[in-house]
């Protein structure tokens, strides 16, 4: 079981926004990799898309609620960032986990997703996505499926190992 | 204000802020047009489910709260 976490990397998006945050050039040399992201995108979005290696993630299943409604589907995407109608000056939290990223296996991916909206209905989901290479994860980026991240979004990414 | 993401690279710590390509852009456009048409089926299947769930309530004269009775 992995079980030592070593910061890698951690951003922070300044006050132009960004349509992305990518990280390159990411170590071989960890078991796992975990990136957590608090994130707020300033259009009308609700999803977090995960790239590995400049490839969105090829499939994934995702179990999505919203307070009053349950539904699954076929995504890889991580359902649960706050957007443009949030409430004022909220974030929303996102955690990907990518074990053996750096094997020749395929690449699976575990996601949770929250927004955070003072009580009102508001998405979060579980996600399971595999991207179907046999590289090992080099590039990480994340987008909020349409508009910017704003200023105070914040990714940080996380090597494991299991000693 | 052109679109920019911002790129980390691990090995040196360094942080850019780069525009995006045009290939970038219209991946960008593609994905947020995906987006939007997956959330408007799912809001449709989800509202469809409810109000099928609604009408046979209705035909069996029960509430919501009668029928979770029923099931429990």
């Amino acid at each position: 079981m992995p079980n030592t976490y070593t910061l890698i990397a951690s951003v922070t998006v300044g006050s132009g926004g960004a349509a992305s945050i990518d990280f390159t050039s990411i170590p071989s040399t960890y078991t796992d990799l975990v990136v957590k992201l608090s994130g707020r995108a300033n259009a009308d979005v609700v999803a977090v898309i995960c790239s590995i290696n400049s490839s969105a993630l090829d499939s994934g299943k995702r179990l999505r609620g919203d307070g009053s409604t349950v539904a699954s589907a076929s995504s890889a995407e991580a359902y649960g960032v706050n957007n443009s109608g949030a409430t004022a000056s909220t974030f929303s939290n996102a955690e990907w986990y990518f074990p053996n990223y750096a094997g020749s296996n395929y690449k699976s991916v575990s996601m949770d997703a929250v927004a955070e909206n003072n009580g009102s209905a508001a998405y979060m989901s579980i996600n399971a996505g595999l991207e179907n290479t046999t590289s090992a994860i080099s590039s990480l980026s994340f987008a909020p499926n349409g508009g910017n991240w704003v200023q105070y979004s914040t990714a940080v990414l996380y090597g494991i190992k299991n000693s | 204000m052109a679109d920019t993401k911002i790129v980390v690279d691990c090995s040196t710590g360094e942080v850019s802020e780069i525009e995006l390509t045009a290939e970038e852009i219209a991946q960008r456009e593609a994905d947020a047009k995906a987006a939007a048409e997956a959330k408007a089926a799912e809001e449709a299947a989800l509202a469809a489910k409810a109000a099928e769930k609604a009408a046979l309530l209705s035909k069996l004269g029960i509430t919501e709260e009668e029928a979770a009775l029923l099931l429990g």
